[in-house]
């Protein structure tokens, strides 16, 4: 989907800060939001490509101010809602008579899971499909703008770069974060140069992502 | 799908962390236990420490630097580090002519079994925009700057697949033990937005 998460060659954000002596979690919350959200994924049915979706279901303006913490838990609260596990606005129900409000807390409604079939744990998956590309070769980036989730980002749409390598095949995470199967496919790293992705001009260098067989075409 | 409230209209995310893990443990979903061993393994068994073995291993022993970057997967399995985040490891080395960086422009997808988890400036959206886009200029802000001669290619963890930098030993280290080389390295120099210097 077209959202805030897809930030490659935004601008206007500033300066990058680097504070040495930062801790693995700035406040004790923010590790167990980490916590909760590995937890969330099984607890469930979902799994991480739907995790991802989820951060970028969130509203742009709270995607930006929630943190990334802040992103976490309110996607472990979304998943957990979507399958039913907790009825919708438990969470601030909950947090609400924590704080010592007096609220009615929503019954449990009947558990949903997705249901879907995995190929195995993790995303890489051996297939048997003859790869579509080789290094070396040219292609085009597809310029398809998808609603659902996608990891084809909106800078390289549309442009023409070289493979340089295949890498170990994998779920495709369009069709996994929607629970629709898995479609394992080959992925390539492919290289664009920086006047390909942003015009004469640019700053000069390459970019390499990784791409999705049917992220690509031959061009 | 569930659409979640605006966050003003919300509790803070602290006392949401709070809820909803009290609500998941009534419902015995999860165990407290198993999540504090999860804060455990981030906080004090996986960091840039594992990395920074696998570049000083590669520094003193030339074999091993070939397979890391032959097979970046089975030569960090060689040293015990693996696992969530690091199904495929891709290493690449950083040459006097050659300067790699590491970003994931869509999230913060990281080589946790390497590094641990990212720190915030690699979450940043400054970080997540502008390192495709304006590699040079970034790094220059972030403290290093890199001469004309040498190229930059960034790569942007879009899959599965995570990327290590191996970054240049510095000179005027030719005498010390592997150990000693490991205190060196730092995390930052590991994802591309630094190098190593002799201390």
């Amino acid at each position: 989907m077209d959202g805030i998460h897809d930030m490659g060659g935004t601008q206007g954000w500033g300066s990058v800060e680097i504070d040495p002596n930062e801790p693995v979690f700035k406040e004790d919350w923010e590790a167990r939001a980490f916590a909760l959200s590995l937890a969330s994924m099984g607890v469930s049915g979902t799994n991480l490509d739907a995790f991802r979706h989820g951060l970028e279901r969130l509203h742009p303006v709270d995607y930006l101010s929630e943190g990334y913490y802040g992103r976490w838990i309110s996607t472990a609260e979304l998943l957990c809602v979507d399958s039913g596990i907790l009825p919708p606005g438990a969470v601030a129900a909950r947090a609400r008579v924590m704080q010592g409000e007096k609220v009615d807390e929503p019954a449990d409604v009947e558990t949903q899971k997705p249901q879907y079939e995995r190929g195995g744990a993790g995303s890489l998956r051996e297939i048997e499909d003859t790869p579509k590309f080789e290094a070396g070769q040219t292609i085009r980036a597809s310029s398809l703008r998808k609603s659902g989730h996608t990891r084809l980002p909106a800078y390289v749409r549309g442009r023409t770069g070289t493979v340089i390598a295949r890498r170990p095949a994998a779920v495709l995470p369009d069709s996994t974060a929607h629970f629709t199967g898995e479609d394992p496919q080959h992925v390539y790293t492919v290289e664009f140069d920086s006047t390909e992705l942003w015009g004469e001009g640019a700053e000069k260098s390459k970019v390499r992502i990784d791409l999705f067989e049917s992220y690509m075409e031959a061009a | 799908m569930t659409e979640l409230p605006r966050s003003e209209d919300y509790p803070s995310p602290q006392i949401r962390v709070e809820a909803l893990e009290a609500l998941l443990v009534e419902r015995g979903l999860v165990d407290p236990n198993v999540l504090d061993g999860f804060i455990n393994r981030y906080v004090n068994d996986v960091g840039p420490m594992n990395g920074a073995k696998v570049v000083a291993k590669a520094w003193v022993d030339d074999d091993y630097r070939k397979r890391l970057l032959a097979d970046g997967t089975e030569a960090c399995k060689e040293l015990g580090f693996g696992g969530p985040q690091g199904e495929h490891i891709v290493v690449v080395e950083n040459t006097p002519e050659m300067h790699n960086m590491v970003v994931c422009t869509l999230c913060s997808c990281y080589p946790w079994p390497l590094l641990g988890l990212p720190p915030n400036w690699y979450k940043d959206p400054a970080y997540r925009a502008r390192s495709v886009r304006e590699p040079r200029a970034l790094l220059k802000e972030m403290g290093l700057d890199l001469p004309d001669s040498v190229e930059i290619t960034v790569w942007d963890s879009s899959a599965e697949n995570r990327y290590f930098i191996l970054p240049m030993r510095p000179e005027g280290t030719e005498g010390l033990s592997e150990d000693e080389l490991a205190k060196l390295v730092s995390r930052d120099a590991m994802v591309g937005v630094a190098q190593v210097t002799a201390g």
